[in-house]
């Protein structure tokens, strides 16, 4: 049978203010702070100490709420989740359950069959756990370790409907919402840090079904490529066992990256009771038109109205354009370069973005954050190129060694002397040997076999070792075969 | 100087100021009374003589270098704390085990607004376990006994406190109230006790019974005293988001007796069958003399009364059961031996919690579990909301209520220990200030056959603190009661 895959993603992004939601503690770098740094009586579940709101968490999060056209509530409650876990020092997590913050927002995402709308069911403000390192010592007991520092950092949970069907679209919607956190300011994106992480419900039906077959909800999906490994491996394993007249089991799932399979944390059976009421020690959260029209005016450009600005502004075509707001960052990058220097067409630009850079991500696992060149770099190399100081074979070999060594394009080209020839005399004398070294060549051109012309144009090249202005070499090697001809036809 | 324990609030710090003692000397009179009458009271868990002592001594070192006009207001003045307000580096038990060494490094926002205003801290008094009982009998350490015949509790939660006052062992203290904690015990103790609006008065560093319904409340042995404390603590905290913005008018009490034009409700619901007969008449009784002093007396309907009760045990359990899921033994607390995770966890709880805290966490759990929460907490929920539109309208047409504070006066210890309903009912007449936040205020309005005290409640609009004071104000001026002590 023919199946389809019905995927929604529930995605935490931390809201990086300075402060926890609800206490003062500083929100730390929770990989590299000293354990138990950030905490004070109210995040570490001391009894007796009291939950404020933090303003500007909320400021934040109604700038995704905005972006994601959601509708803000005039008044939201906050909510205890009750459960039981050496993370959670209150013994409940402060969310928000039936009245959250912002519901019935979208985002659009590109995919091969042209754009698609996802719906965002819900934006609600929570606060984060505390951390665990699970200790297996070589000799006594294993053990668990807790580090309060993250506990009460602001998360924002964003959930969308099940409208993603591949796993590219959850991958596209999953990258939109980072690109659209971070272009808000409000998180880093940086998912080794664990600072957005992801979780994904899958089922599948048979193509064609309207109904929704029964779905699992995977956890620990840290990478992109990870989770859309994830959701093709459970859409395989849900397929096999329809096809085999077994049921899926409602379940979470724990993703192991190491052996590129799903398995099971816990059955629906063993589902929390998380016995959510409204949390008495916050009142309704309330929030004003007149902040809403604020904030919304102060938003930034987003990263789909960029990229058809980007389109528009430097004549590129939707395809290329597309490409370059495949993530912020890369937005950044061709952006800088233009500024840098606008004497630079920008669809040159684009197009080493798009064809050179892309090409070296794709063979060496790095990208546009990691790599090790700079916006300024690349137009160094450019302009190289534009003023023809070097041709463009030698500029993308000089490319492949800045992105290897992450030394600049001077420096290369200095060093290794590719500076092209632009010297006529030097061309002239070039050519010339070249026709005195190959006579039968020569006569054969005389004699009619004009495509020799392609063959002395790659002899002089090879001779100039690659660094003459190949557009120089062709006009003066068409003079010097013209002139061959003529006194040719004069001799006869 | 033998009989500094009797004296008024005002009158203390009158003779404070005038130079005419200093704090040490008030502070030790109160210690010496402690160490007379405590080991038959048994009113605190833990006393603070060495504090109490430093800060008597800093407290006159202040007047001597300043001005009068420079001094906070209540300089050198002692005060008991219930044990359920955080005082930073002394030991908060709440009555339980579990918190038996805990230590909080913060102090309650109420404690230190006094401490700034200049008071001595004494000690911290019995409760019951986490503020759960009305009697102190769920006190994991001792049982307070009633100062006018110690073979009767003293009412709880806030008991120690009561008792405290009542005895003559501190002029003020503090407490909780949940459902009554202070209105009840201030009734069987014969002292007068505030329960603020909620919102009026900071919970922070009040440890957490039931968010929704917790106020720090306090006693005195007038409404003229309360009135001093009620200023200093009262006004919002930015540590609680609870805490309302609303100004806190300088309460002046004047010696005018004349009511006339104020109109005071008594509601039918408040007077059942089963309220014990010298409660009732005392309480009528008052009422004829509130009539008296020119007050309107209206026949009101307050009518979803009933409800009241489990509206109450299912919203303060429900709470609580969250509240107190942070005890686990592993970052301050009673921790069991145990070596296993989990089992640590079990037993910690299982062996640091007397039986009425469990029995209430499970209470709280089973309102709020899927498929009960409708039913359960979610109709508390609505009958509450209910509640609160009964005062709001019986509001319209009075500026107070008048009922019994508690359906009987003390009862023996041992009397309702075994029967956690006969102890719910103590708390028929309080509990439902609670649940629509409006504010309470209990005195002692007469004696029963036994001569233990009777208490009448009197409530009041939301914020209307100053209406029920100067009410019992006008009450005690024009009678005694408030200032018969018990003979120890
Ligand atoms: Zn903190």
């Amino acid at each position: 049978m023919q199946y389809e895959a019905v995927i929604g993603l529930e995605v935490h992004a931390e809201l990086q203010t300075n402060s926890k939601m609800f206490c003062g503690c500083p929100v730390v770098d929770a990989t590299i702070a000293e354990p138990n740094t950030a905490v004070c009586p109210v995040c570490s579940g001391m009894p007796g100490v009291l939950p404020v709101v933090n303003q500007k968490a909320v400021e934040y999060a109604l700038r995704v709420a905005l972006a994601l056209n959601c509708e803000v509530a005039h008044t939201s409650i906050f909510a205890r989740k009750n459960y039981f876990y050496p993370d959670l020092p209150k013994g409940y997590q402060i969310s928000q359950y039936e009245q959250p913050l912002a519901e019935n927002g979208e985002l659009i995402i590109d995919t091969p069959q042209g754009e698609k709308t996802v719906r965002i069911r819900r934006v609600h403000m929570e606060e984060d756990t505390g951390k665990l390192t699970h200790v297996i010592p070589e000799q006594g007991d294993p053990y668990s370790l807790v580090d309060l520092n993250r506990s009460g950092v602001s998360l924002l949970e964003i959930v969308s409907e099940p409208d993603l069907s591949t796993p590219e679209e959850v991958t596209a919607y999953a990258s939109g919402l980072r690109d659209m956190v971070r272009t808000l300011g409000v998180n880093s994106g940086d998912m080794e840090k664990g600072v957005i992480r992801f979780e994904a419900n899958v089922s599948i039906r048979p193509i064609g079904s309207k109904e929704l077959g029964t779905r699992v909800e995977i956890k620990n999906l840290n990478t992109f490529r990870g989770m859309e490994r994830a959701i093709r491996y459970e859409f395989q394993r849900q397929a096999a066992l329809l096809d085999g007249g077994l049921p899926v089991i409602q379940e979470t799932l724990g993703w192991d990256e190491t052996a590129g399979v799903t398995y099971s944390q816990r059955g629906k059976e063993e589902a929390h009771d998380y016995r959510y009421f409204p949390e008495p020690d916050l009142p309704p959260l309330v929030v004003e038109k007149a902040w809403i029209d604020e904030i919304r005016a102060q938003l930034p450009e987003l990263p789909r109205a960029r990229m058809l600005r980007i389109q528009q502004q430097y004549n590129l075509t939707l395809e290329e354009a597309r490409m370059l707001a495949s993530d912020v960052d890369t937005m950044n990058f061709f952006e800088d370069c233009i500024q840098i220097d606008p004497s630079i067409p920008p669809r040159t630009v684009a197009n080493w973005i798009i064809g050179q850079l892309f090409a070296w991500f794709n063979s060496s696992g790095e990208s546009i954050t990691s790599m090790k060149i700079q916006a300024q770099d690349l137009v160094e190399l450019l302009h190289f190129l534009q003023s023809n100081r070097i041709n463009q074979s030698t500029a993308k070999s000089v490319l492949d060694t800045m992105l290897q060594t992450g030394r600049n394009a001077n420096t290369i080209v200095s060093e290794q002397g590719l500076e092209q020839v632009s010297d006529l005399n030097m061309i002239v004398k070039l050519i010339n040997q070249v026709l005195e070294e190959n006579p039968d060549q020569v006569q054969a051109y005389l004699n009619g076999k004009e495509n020799l012309e392609n063959w002395f144009f790659g002899q002089v090249m090879r001779l100039a070792g690659g660094k003459a202005n190949p557009q120089l070499v062709k006009t003066t090697l068409k003079q010097a075969l013209t002139q061959l001809q003529e006194s040719k036809t004069e001799k006869n | 100087m033998s009989n500094l324990s009797d004296l008024s609030v005002r009158q203390a710090l009158k003779l404070l100021q005038n130079g005419d003692i200093s704090s040490v000397e008030v502070t030790q009179s109160y210690l010496d009374r402690i160490q007379t009458v405590e080991p038959q009271i048994k009113a605190f868990i833990t006393l603070t003589p060495e504090l109490a002592i430093a800060q008597a001594k800093s407290a006159d070192q202040l007047r001597k270098n300043n001005p009068l006009e420079d001094l906070p207001a209540l300089l050198g003045l002692p005060i008991a704390v219930k044990d359920v307000l955080a005082l930073q580096n002394v030991r908060c038990t709440c009555g339980s085990r579990i918190l038996e060494n805990f230590i909080p490094p913060y102090t309650a926002t109420t404690v230190q607004r006094l401490l700034d205003a200049g008071v001595v801290i004494l000690g911290k008094t019995n409760t019951d376990e986490f503020a759960m009982g009305s009697s102190t009998e769920n006190s994991a350490y001792q049982t307070t006994h009633n100062p006018w015949n110690q073979a009767h509790v003293p009412g709880g939660s806030s008991g120690g406190s009561a008792a405290a006052v009542s005895a003559g062992m501190a002029p003020i203290a503090l407490g909780s109230d949940t459902g009554g904690s202070v209105r009840q015990p201030a009734s069987f103790c014969g002292i007068t006790g505030l329960k603020p609006t909620y919102g009026r008065v900071s919970r922070f560093g009040l440890i957490a019974y039931g968010s929704s319904l917790d106020s720090v409340g306090i006693f005195s042995r007038s409404a003229k005293d309360l009135a001093v404390i009620f200023e200093q603590i009262a006004g919002r905290d930015p540590k609680d988001a609870t805490s309302m913005d609303i100004p806190v008018p300088g309460i002046h009490l004047n010696s005018n007796t004349d009511l006339t034009g104020v109109r005071i409700g008594v509601p039918k619901e408040y007077f059942i069958t089963g309220i014990q007969t010298d409660v009732e008449k005392n309480v009528r009784t008052a009422i004829q003399h509130f009539e008296s002093l020119g007050a309107q007396i209206v026949e009101i309907s307050l009518p979803h009364t009933e409800y009241a009760l489990p509206v109450y045990y299912l919203i303060a359990t429900a709470e609580a059961s969250a509240n107190l899921a942070r005890f686990d033994g592993v970052r301050y607390g009673y921790s069991a031996e145990e070596t296993s995770l989990w089992e640590r966890f079990k037993h910690s709880r299982g062996r640091g919690f007397g039986s009425e805290v469990k029995r209430r966490i499970m209470l709280g759990t089973y309102a709020l579990s899927a498929g009960y929460y409708d039913a359960y907490y979610g109709q508390a929920q609505k009958v509450r909301t209910l509640i609160k539109r009964d005062f709001e309208q019986a509001f319209e047409h009075v500026d107070a209520i008048a009922t019994p504070v508690a359906p009987t006066t003390a009862f023996k210890i041992g009397e309702h220990t075994n029967d956690p309903l006969a102890m719910y009912l103590e708390d028929i007449f309080t509990l439902p200030t609670n649940l629509a936040g409006v504010p309470g205020l209990a005195f002692p309005v007469g004696f029963d056959h036994q001569g233990l005290p009777v208490g009448m409640q009197l409530m009041g609009p939301h914020f209307k603190e100053e209406t029920l004071l100067k009410l019992v104000h006008a009450y005690q001026l024009s009678t005694q009661w408030h200032k018969s002590m018990p003979d120890l």
